[in-house]
């Protein structure tokens, strides 16, 4: 479909969960027979509202059920559905994580999870509803192909991506209404490649999800003080673009992750256990959540707890190149 | 579904049980100081004999046939029973049994391989019936008649997503969905009703929208009737009375058989009792 300005906007406004479920769901459906959307007491939250009404044949809800979610997306799926299966990303990733590693990675099914509120969207319900390590348990599962939206012109995209793509797939959604938009709509999605969204010559910022737009941030914040920052959107996390990450690694002094994300396991894990196999490659700094929960507030205030917002981000860049 | 009930069939059928529990003999004596999975195994044998040898429409030679019932084995340590179901129905040859335990044969670990019959790669316990509802509903909406059956074992329904899926399959109105229940009463470490008691496991089921029928699980007529006892009206279940290790006078009724080694001697017990017809 035709991606307009006019659409980004309103997208924006709506937020990558309704972009993704009350937009690009419905049309994917219209071109797919054999597409299910399930949901676990979640149709309204995740503005499948719409989609129930006008493909009542395709959308399941489970109740509050999430393990059986997993369970019944997999018996679908190998009567060849393409399924959705949507949840909070806490829920999905963690408490359905056997669920998911048995029947989906160890069965290769064609099940696409769509973990919403990712990173500490859901601010003040509190730590039961932050997703702060889905990224570390899902691309541990072999097989499992592990993405990760800036905005919601890539989540939609990626719901495309997803419904095409045959094999299990993550997709991390966060942001509520009013999502920053990184990406107009001249945007092409390139899956398993690093997205490149400004060159500079001293350092690499890779951000996922939410912190891409926190990334530009901290580079015009470096930019301020003769800092030249590439930034880079790592939409998917796994498989990792090796090839693009070689060019990060060549062409800057200082490589920086950030992610609304654990540290542990995340996707700066993930670029560090590439960047281990090489030689003579730049050191890199960790911007996420420490190895602690924190207490609950709003987002920003949670960021701010982890040190994990644009002036954070700069201050400790700065003091690493020694300025 | 058509069962038949005649005592030919269930004699032929009685036959088929006890080549299967010569060759689950076989099996476990191959298996050497590891070990197999003795007691779960040994209580579900007729169940399965019955199963492969009468209640599945199945075709070994068209295996992914989309009209096949699909077989889950939720309790998935019963190989013993459920390898010589699958000779017996012509999917693997008696030869290939012995390599269940060798590295990287097609039979070791529980493994997917619907090609011969196996559907389901279980070993984690009470995930396979929430596949089975997914499986069953699919049917549903692609106006398919298969029929869906779940093997399950009694100590797995301790687990907590189980009994979503058991609502679930009354709320999608899965009649074409029969569940299987080893009632065995024994888990790991001592019986059902000591560890984590089910109670009533029959009221249980019925207050969850199934269809709950009893049999002997050891008993061929029993089990030939219970499956034509199954309704077009909610989803089913059998619960099928057994003994752990059943056939092993040594083994039956013991937790510690649950996994365990034979030795040459009990083995010789096991197959003059089942040869002079003290098992079944």
């Amino acid at each position: 479909m035709n991606i307009t300005k006019g659409k980004v906007r309103s997208w924006a406004r709506l937020g990558q969960r309704a972009t993704f479920f009350a937009n690009a769901m419905p049309e994917i459906a219209k071109e797919n027979d054999d597409l299910m959307v399930l949901t676990a007491d979640l149709a309204q939250l995740s503005n499948l509202g719409r989609f129930a009404e006008q493909y009542p044949d395709k959308f399941l809800n489970v109740g509050i059920a999430e393990q059986n979610m997993i369970g019944v997306a997999a018996g679908l799926a190998m009567e060849g559905y393409t399924v959705f299966a949507t949840t909070y990303a806490s829920f999905i990733a963690v408490r359905d994580l056997e669920h998911v590693r048995q029947h989906l990675s160890n069965l290769n099914l064609n099940v696409k999870l769509i973990g919403t509120a990712a990173g500490v969207v859901a601010a003040r319900s509190g730590v039961a509803h932050w997703a702060s390590e889905d990224i570390t348990f899902m691309r541990a599962l072999p097989g499992m192909m592990v993405m990760s939206a800036a905005d919601c012109v890539e989540a939609y995209e990626m719901a495309y991506y997803a419904a095409e793509h045959k094999g299990p797939v993550y997709i991390r959604l966060n942001g509520v209404p009013d999502c920053p938009a990184v990406y107009d709509e001249n945007y092409v999605f390139e899956p398993e490649k690093l997205s490149i969204i400004k060159t500079g010559k001293d350092v690499a910022i890779i951000g996922t999800g939410l912190m891409v737009n926190e990334a530009l941030k901290t580079a015009d914040i470096l930019e301020e003080n003769g800092i030249s920052c590439t930034v880079a959107n790592m939409h998917t996390i796994k498989p990792i673009d090796k090839d693009g990450l070689n060019k990060l690694f060549r062409e800057h002094r200082l490589i920086v992750t950030m992610e609304e994300h654990s540290i542990i396991g995340g996707m700066g894990s993930a670029v560090a256990e590439y960047k281990a196999t090489l030689d003579n490659t730049p050191r890199q700094i960790f911007i996420g959540f420490p190895d602690s929960f924190t207490k609950a507030g709003t987002p920003q205030y949670i960021w701010e707890q982890f040190g994990i917002t644009a002036p954070q981000a700069a201050e400790r860049i700065k003091k690493e190149l020694g300025f | 579904m058509c069962i038949d009930t005649s005592a030919e069939n269930a004699s032929r059928l009685r036959d088929m049980a006890v080549r299967m529990r010569k060759m689950a003999l076989d099996m476990a004596l191959s298996a050497g100081a590891k070990g197999a999975h003795i007691g779960g195994g040994f209580s579900c044998m007729e169940i399965m004999a019955v199963l492969y040898g009468e209640v599945l429409r199945l075709d070994p030679a068209n295996p992914l046939s989309p009209q096949r019932d699909r077989l889950l084995i939720s309790k998935n340590h019963c190989t013993i029973a459920h390898f010589p179901a699958l000779v017996e129905r012509g999917y693997i040859k008696e030869e290939e049994l012995a390599s269940y335990t060798v590295n990287g044969s097609r039979l070791i670990g529980y493994p997917y391989d619907p090609e011969i019959g196996l559907e389901y790669s279980g070993g984690s316990l009470g995930m396979a019936i929430s596949v089975g509802v997914g499986q069953a509903l699919s049917a549903k909406k692609k106006g398919l008649d298969y029929r869906v059956y779940v093997l399950m074992g009694d100590g797995e329904l301790n687990e907590g997503s189980i009994w979503e899926a058991f609502m679930s399959a009354k709320q999608f109105g899965l009649d074409n969905l029969t569940v299987i229940i080893d009632r065995n009463h024994l888990c790991y470490d001592g019986t059902t009703e000591d560890v984590m008691q089910l109670g009533n496991l029959t009221a249980k089921m019925e207050s969850f929208g199934f269809n709950t029928i009893n049999c002997n699980g050891h008993d061929i007529k029993e089990l030939l009737n219970a499956f034509v006892c199954i309704s077009n009206n909610g989803p089913n279940a059998v619960i099928c009375d057994t003994v752990k290790g059943k056939g092993l006078s040594f083994a039956e009724g013991r937790p510690e058989w649950h996994q365990k080694a034979i030795t040459g001697e009990q083995y010789n017990i096991a197959l003059s009792d089942l040869m002079e017809g003290k098992v079944i």
